[in-house]
């Protein structure tokens, strides 16, 4: 193990904000979560006894019948905004202060720096060439996943979960939205503390080897399954491509349809905004996932092959 | 030429003076009463008047985003995590870092690296200046996550707040390119390949770069196509360190800013923060009004 090496990376004063990520998601996941798991036990209770429900004080939060339900913005909002603003302002301060934005050699289009890396929040995308081309990759892919969040609100019908934290209640758009969050972090991860020189897989801790070189087989589909035909490969990823849809679309289904509160809510979904979701969850939150285990640990660089583009 | 009934009225220079530093010791004692201070704040302020003190709000220009009121479990931390205000003030901080930096700055191959230098060594805290421009944009794409991860764990994206999210996502795009486009500034190794590396992708773009799937049966060229329109070029050169600075001290504040207001004026006008609001049961579903 090779701890100079994991502090080289760690130290990069650009790579400081990922250290902050990594305590501050974590730490409020907790902080979300800990107020819906206590909401839902909230829940619980009031389903199980209706007159309660009906009498009931609805919130997690105390409230006693002397006290008014509304306050004035000023001073209780405003001393809050306050303070925030000074607390920002001085950990700004006192990182501006500490640590120095970095500045390297003047811009050499001569001299390649290797690895090199886009700034930490556009690694993921940098990441993701590995597994896609370009076009994909970089334009196709990033398109997918802003329109995707911007439909997101469109095929959501869940009319409970608006305006507390629940889990039970929402367990599907969580369950997408957190994936896809763990994803998007996931491969800023890789990309940061593992790619080394020539994007190659260094594991953390392992020395940054220049020299070093990968005798590593990519092989295409087609040729996995031993047809070297190119019309027939290129039946043959359509056809692959077709079967994952298929088949992610099915297991999809399966959790949309689920018995209880998913039935519900999937039978107040139109046809629209279902294959809508589909769409995106297949492509986006399956698709990305199963070409990087076909990519890392089968070593299978392209399922479909055509003389114009390859996927 | 005066009158004779004026006569006795008159007073001394001494004593007009007199009268006139004590209205003035009285204005310093209590501002409210002055007409200066009437015509900038428009309302009298009393301390312990709640109602006063919501006009104050109200008449205020920055305050005025506000309600005079709010749902007293509303200005709880816990709920929104103020990260959409703290995203909002770290744009500030930027704003107001940008300007100082864009006093000593060249957007030219000759003088843009060493107009760096100077700022870090010889003008005063245009370390300061820099450092903090550097790490409030790091932080603000972080404070931007969090906003929208409390976002979706509150369910707040839903009916009638989505067209919010949606301009939410839109400043979400504004605001790494914003971050990208400011990297090439310096015009360092750094920020040169990063920017190589980012816009070889465009590329590739289908239909509109030279390497993209049926680019080049549209006639796409390396020098007619959607990565020359971003740089200017053909490579990563002068025009393309021009655009970067006007896309990056222009055009995106702008756009973003105005996206801001839609932004935060929807958010009034969708009736407020979306909670904390009394939990609804699966028992209280009613059926939808008409299945389209
Ligand atoms: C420059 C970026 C942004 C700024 C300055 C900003 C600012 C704010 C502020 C101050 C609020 C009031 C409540 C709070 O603080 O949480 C708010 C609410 C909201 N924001 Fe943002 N926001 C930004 C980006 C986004 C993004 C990226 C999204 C989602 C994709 C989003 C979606 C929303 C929604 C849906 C609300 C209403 C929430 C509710 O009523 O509970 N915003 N925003």
């Amino acid at each position: 193990m090779d701890w100079a090496q994991i502090w080289r990376i760690v130290s990069v004063p650009d790579n400081v904000p990922i250290t902050l990520i990594a305590i501050l998601v974590p730490f409020y996941t907790w902080y979300g979560l800990r107020q819906a798991v206590a909401t839902d036990r909230l829940i619980d209770k009031l389903q199980a006894d209706p007159a309660l429900a009906k009498t009931g004080h609805r919130k997690i939060l105390p409230f006693l019948p002397e006290w008014s339900r509304e306050v004035p913005v000023w001073p209780y909002l405003l001393k809050i905004e306050f303070l925030a603003a000074i607390i920002v302002t001085l950990i700004l301060m006192i990182w501006s202060i500490t640590l120095n934005a970095p500045l390297e050699e003047p811009a050499n289009p001569n001299f390649t720096m290797n690895p090199s890396k886009a700034p930490w929040y556009f690694v993921g995308l940098q990441e993701m060439l590995v597994y896609f081309d370009p076009w994909f990759a970089g334009v196709v892919l990033p398109s997918l996943i802003v329109v995707g969040l911007m439909v997101f609100p469109y095929v959501d019908t869940n009319p409970l979960g608006l305006g507390y934290y629940t889990i039970k209640q929402r367990v599907i758009p969580l369950f997408s939205f957190g994936f896809g969050f763990f994803l998007w972090l996931l491969l800023i991860f890789i990309g940061t503390f593992v790619r080394g020189p020539g994007w190659m897989w260094f594991w953390p801790g392992q020395p940054w080897d220049h020299t070093r070189v990968i005798y590593e087989v990519n092989r295409n589909l087609p040729d996995v399954l031993g047809i070297h035909n190119l019309w027939l490969g290129g039946i043959l990823g359509v056809l692959a491509i077709a079967i994952f849809y298929a088949g992610a679309g099915w297991g999809i289904h399966k959790w949309l349809t689920k018995p209880g509160l998913n039935r519900t809510l999937y039978e107040r979904t139109s046809l629209l905004q279902y294959a809508t979701f589909q769409f995106f969850a297949i492509t986006v939150l399956a698709g990305l996932p199963a070409k990087m285990i076909l990519r890392l640990v089968f070593r299978v660089h392209y399922v479909l092959i055509t003389p114009w583009f390859n996927i | 030429m005066s009158k004779p009934e004026d006569e006795p009225k008159s007073t001394t220079l001494l004593e007009t003076a007199k009268e006139a530093l004590q209205g003035l010791r009285e204005d310093i004692k209590d501002p409210q009463r002055t007409q200066i201070w009437k015509s900038v704040f428009r309302v009298k302020h009393e301390r312990s008047d709640p109602r006063t003190r919501s006009l104050g709000v109200l008449g205020n220009v920055f305050l005025h985003l506000h309600p005079g009121r709010i749902n007293r479990d509303a200005v709880r931390y816990n709920y929104t995590w103020g990260m959409g205000g703290i995203t909002f003030y770290l744009y500030l901080v930027l704003t107001f870092t940008g300007v100082l930096l864009m006093f000593y700055y060249h957007p030219t191959k000759l003088q843009a690296f060493r107009d760096i230098l100077y700022l870090e060594h010889d003008v005063p805290f245009g370390r300061l200046a820099r450092n903090m421009h550097r790490w409030a944009a790091h932080l603000m794409i972080i404070t931007l996550w969090l906003h929208m991860f409390r976002v979706v764990l509150t369910g707040s994206y839903r009916r009638p707040r989505e067209f919010n999210w949606c301009v939410g996502v839109i400043l979400l795009v504004l605001t790494l390119l914003l971050s990208f486009t400011g990297y090439l500034l310096p015009d360092d190794q750094l920020g040169f390949w990063a920017v190589t590396v980012g816009t070889n992708m465009a590329r590739a773009t289908p239909l509109l770069g030279n390497e993209g799937p049926f680019g080049p049966a549209l006639g796409m060229t390396p020098y007619n196509d959607v990565r020359f329109a971003l740089l200017g070029g053909s490579i990563v050169d002068a025009n393309a360190l021009l655009r970067a600075y006007i896309w990056h001290c222009i055009a995106i504040p702008v756009l973003a800013s105005v996206f801001m207001i839609v932004h935060f004026w929807r958010v009034r006008k969708d009736g407020g923060i979306s909670g904390p609001s009394p939990v609804m049961l699966e028992s209280e579903i009613k059926p939808p009004a008409k299945v389209r």
